[in-house]
């Protein structure tokens, strides 16, 4: 899956010899293609962002993201990812302990179904809870009845928001976790570990920066989402609105400014959760080198 | 699953694999379960009026297409940034490298609207094209500059790692066989790379037919011309119009299972060669 | 016959450290040639810049007596086989082997013939449509052998051919290659630190060692006649003894200061007094430890105080350790910094040491 871990840009690859590489003139060439569309897919929206949130000032950007509504949307944010990461960060350990650790038949089924929310569209996300939990949904009369509020409510946009993350921290660990084997456990367990110990003393050490990576990723996108979102949310001003839905309307209004504003809080958490990426892949590529000059290139 | 784990001596497994497969049923299998249910609420002739009508078939292949020339031009750039940033050199590689993962972190919504504000009739590059005749943002080009964002990384990170992973002695052997440039790639590293270009394809293109968030904004969402079938289903949960949005939603989850069907095949069929090698 | 190939105070250097230093020699057309040394001592390197692979820091490449430095190495008629083979994975046997003739644009027909031919050589008739990854160890590095062969080549390179095989299938892939590069009559040169394959398959061998060439010639000279300390500690079992003089028949005979000997267990004889040849050159050790080798047995004696490796035969009284036994040593080597010479025991044969 994209965004794993995986690629370590090692200089010596490349430091190529003529016949192995191409000639200057195409390397360049190609470079600068690369790089020009690079920036016009990705580095110039980003930029765009920013322009665009302080086209009118730094006060009125100030005034933008201090706004009541603005500050309520952050805090639904948070409190939706408060909830959602923590449960999505469990279920991921969870996953990837029994499918790392342990044979059992039908694994790649399971793999294949721990996907599953990757590939379904963000609205169908929103829309089975929905139809769960709507008026005219399965639970809906009841709920009613006992006048519990699930859809256009907090519950709805963290069901929504769980369902929708619910395979980044998982995804980050198996294959990590899968090429560190069960060596060191075993060892442990054979040394008279127990359950947790041989959990927190060898397996958690081994697999910390990929779980942070994975917890980041996953927070930034249940803080992100959109689509699953707004079919739940019910757009409350105030109330049920998490920043991405705050920067629609405001858009849809013609706030474009504060719109933008808003929106580089959200680019903001991007490039934290990017530069958390760097980070951790910078830790695993000197680990490795660690390990290659202990003679157990890995 | 039985009689394997006893092979193990770690313990965990039934509390991880139970937790594991409750909250894999409670947060999705049965939540996923209703809209099937839901939908054959519907007889057979209604379900079919549903996802056949000319406005919904309109979206899907306003979808299918922008979705798959996306992807065709992130196969075609995702290949050529991943082999820039693999095999030379230049300033600022690194940071260039995480900005790939940007699509993958930014909130769709927030990529939506900026792209709006650069391709709209009034904005950065969008007010230099208009003269021209040409217009971006509220045509099918601008949704597919919104998936071509979107589908970016799922090219580059597939590939990435096995260009990395390339013996050199491979492309030194077609060398020593008379082979120049042009011919070691075409017919020596290109073909290895097929089943992990595929990959990404797929993933973007997979990840291009269920987008919603960058796109709405940019669309200008004209029925028959720039709507997706996301937003439609979106327009008919508005209207609450239950069945009609499920009945196109399952539609979209058949075509989501076939393409993960077919990334999981392409996956396991290299995954088989390299534990053969 | 002519020089087919020649290396001309070649030196090569990767930051600090040199990989090629001034080596230079001529290879005879049709010899197959063992290049031999530690790992890490440049062996590789040296292939790879015949191979035009890499290049050169100075010196000159010569084949057929033309400088080729400035040729591409697709340009150069080399066959090269790597150490891991490198065959094309998506590609079958027969199109890994037509490779290099469809590269040259030859016809269809022609390169049926030519592959059948190779596989027919090779073995592998009937593994045409597997791919490499359905192949074993040793059928892909016949695979890479047929697939470097089939362009014609003047010249054959082997990185390692046998590093990666099975021991136990290494001998008969060594036996099968050599038999086959002498059909064929190729001349070729191949990598390898491990000097049984090279002295059981090369007419010729190159020990190289940080970068040096430090002898050129056949297995027996190289084995008989060391030119330098290197060769002579590298080449066949051998105990390093520092003070030479203290070994009995070595006294009297004019050695270097600083001379170490290096002595090799095939030349130390070791047994019951009645049972030596020269009872008057021997001397008197005691056995520590005894090994069993398959074919002989090997006596570690205790020489006062310097150990040596004696073989003895299955068919000789046993002896136990702990035993005494009189030692005769036919044969020292020794060597200083810079060269190596042979000495022979004065007191059994000739007096005069041999110098060479």
């Amino acid at each position: 899956m994209a965004g794993a871990v995986t690629a370590h840009l090692s200089d010596s690859a490349s430091v190529r010899p003529k016949h192995v590489t191409e000639k200057p003139i195409v390397r360049w060439l190609l470079t600068g293609i690369a790089l020009l569309f690079l920036g016009f897919v990705v580095l110039l929206p980003l930029v765009a962002v920013f322009v665009e949130a302080f086209q009118q000032g730094v006060n009125l950007y100030w005034a933008s993201i201090t706004d009541p509504d603005a500050v309520a949307a952050l805090k639904l944010t948070l409190i939706t990812a408060l909830i959602s990461v923590p449960l999505n960060t469990v279920f991921g350990i969870a996953a990837a302990w029994a499918i790392t650790k342990f044979r059992f038949r039908g694994k790649n089924f399971l793999i294949t179904l721990i996907d599953l929310p990757f590939s379904i569209s963000p609205v169908i996300s929103g829309l089975i809870f929905v139809l769960l939990f709507g008026a005219q949904g399965w639970f809906g009369p009841w709920l009613d009845s006992h006048d519990i509020q699930i859809l256009f409510a907090l519950p709805g946009i963290v069901l929504a928001t769980t369902f929708v993350t619910f395979p980044f921290v998982a995804r980050e660990l198996i294959p990590l976790m899968q090429a560190q084997g069960v060596q060191e456990e075993e060892a442990a367990a054979s040394l008279g570990a127990k359950g947790w110990q041989i959990f927190f003393r060898v397996t958690l050490p081994n697999i910390k920066w990929g779980l942070l990576y994975g917890i980041i990723l996953c927070n930034a996108r249940a803080m992100g989402e959109f689509g699953a979102v707004s079919v739940v949310s019910g757009h409350i001003r105030g109330e049920t609105n998490t920043l991405p839905l705050h920067v629609e309307i405001l858009y849809n209004e013609y706030q474009f400014s504060a719109s933008f504003a808003v929106a580089s809080l959200l680019v903001f958490l991007a490039l934290i959760t990017l530069g958390v990426k760097s980070f951790v892949e910078w830790k695993s590529a000197q680990r490795a080198k660690g390990g290659e000059a202990n003679g157990t290139a890995s | 699953m039985k009689g394997s784990k006893a092979r193990s001596v770690l313990p965990g497994f039934g509390l991880s694999m139970g937790f594991t497969v409750f909250y894999l049923c409670v947060l999705v299998l049965i939540p996923l379960a209703g809209l099937v249910v839901k939908t054959t609420g519907l007889t057979w002739e209604q379900f079919w009026n549903t996802v056949t009508s000319g406005r919904v078939l309109a979206s899907y292949r306003i979808s299918f297409l922008t979705a798959f020339f996306a992807a065709l031009i992130n196969l075609a750039f995702g290949l050529l940034v991943a082999w820039v940033l693999v095999r030379y050199r230049f300033p600022g590689k690194k940071l260039i490298d995480s900005l790939v993962d940007l699509p993958f972190a930014l909130p769709t919504a927030v990529a939506g609207i900026a792209l709006t504000a650069i391709y709209a009739p009034n904005g950065w590059i969008g007010s230099l094209l208009d003269p021209l005749g040409i217009k971006i943002a509220f045509t099918p080009l601008g949704i597919t500059i919104a998936l071509i964002f979107i589908g970016l990384p799922f090219v580059v990170r597939t590939v990435q790692p096995v260009l990395q992973d390339f013996e050199r002695e491979t492309e030194e052997a077609a060398v020593m066989l008379g082979a120049y440039r042009w011919r070691t790639f075409r017919r020596v590293i290109l073909p290895e790379l097929v089943p992990a270009l595929l990959t990404g394809f797929a993933l973007a293109f997979a990840r291009g037919l269920g987008e919603y968030g960058s796109v709405v904004f940019i669309s200008g969402n004209m029925p028959l011309k720039t709507e997706i079938t996301p937003l439609l289903i979106m327009t008919k949960l508005e209207q609450y119009d239950y069945s009609g949005a499920t009945a196109i939603a399952l539609v979209m989850l058949l075509a989501s299972f076939l393409m993960l069907l077919f990334i999981n095949y392409l996956q396991w069929r290299s995954n088989r060669r390299a534990i053969a090698d | 016959m002519g020089l087919h190939l020649e290396l001309r105070n070649v030196s090569k250097a990767y930051g600090g450290h040199l990989a090629a230093s001034d080596v230079s020699f001529g290879i005879e057309r049709g010899k197959l040639i063992g290049l031999l040394g530690p790992s890490g001592g440049g062996k590789s390197t040296l292939l790879r810049i015949l191979a035009g692979l890499e290049t050169p820091d100075t010196g000159d490449i010569l084949i057929n007596g033309k400088r080729v430095n400035d040729v591409a190495p697709q340009e150069r008629g080399i066959g090269f086989v790597f150490q891991n083979y490198a065959l094309f994975k998506h590609m079958n046997v027969f199109d890994n082997i037509a490779f290099g003739l469809t590269i040259r644009k030859a016809k269809k027909a022609e390169i049926a013939e030519r592959v059948n031919e190779l596989l027919d050589l090779t073995g592998l008739r009937g593994f045409e449509k597997r791919y490499p990854h359905q192949l074993s160890g040793g059928q892909r590095q016949r695979v890479a052998f047929a697939r470097a062969l089939a362009p014609r080549p003047e010249l054959l390179l082997l990185d390692e051919p046998f590093a990666a095989i099975d021991a136990k299938v290494r001998k008969e892939l060594r036996t099968w290659l050599k038999q086959l590069i002498e059909t064929i009559g190729i001349t070729s040169i191949f990598v390898t630190h491990d000097q049984d394959e090279a002295v059981e398959v090369a007419d010729e061998m190159l020990i190289v060692q940080q970068g040096r060439l430090e002898q050129q010639g056949t297995p027996v000279d190289v084995y008989t006649a060391p030119k330098t300390a290197f060769v002579a500690g590298f080449i066949g079992q051998s105990q390093i003894i520092a003070q030479p003089r203290e070994l009995v028949g070595f006294g009297d005979i004019a050695l270097p200061e600083t001379g170490r000997a290096i002595i090799r267990p095939e030349f130390v004889e070791a047994g019951r007094p009645h049972e030596m040849t020269t009872p008057s050159a021997s001397a008197k050790g005691t056995v520590r430890r005894v090994f069993f080798r398959g074919a002989h047995l090997e006596l570690e004696i205790d020489l006062g105080g310097n150990r040596l490796a004696a073989h003895r035969s299955l068919d000789q009284e046993p002896i136990q350790p702990g035993e005494e036994v009189s030692v005769l040593i036919h044969r020292i080597y020794v060597v200083t910094d810079h060269n190596a010479v042979m000495v022979e025991n004065p007191l059994k044969v000739d007096p005069l040491p041999v110098h060479i």
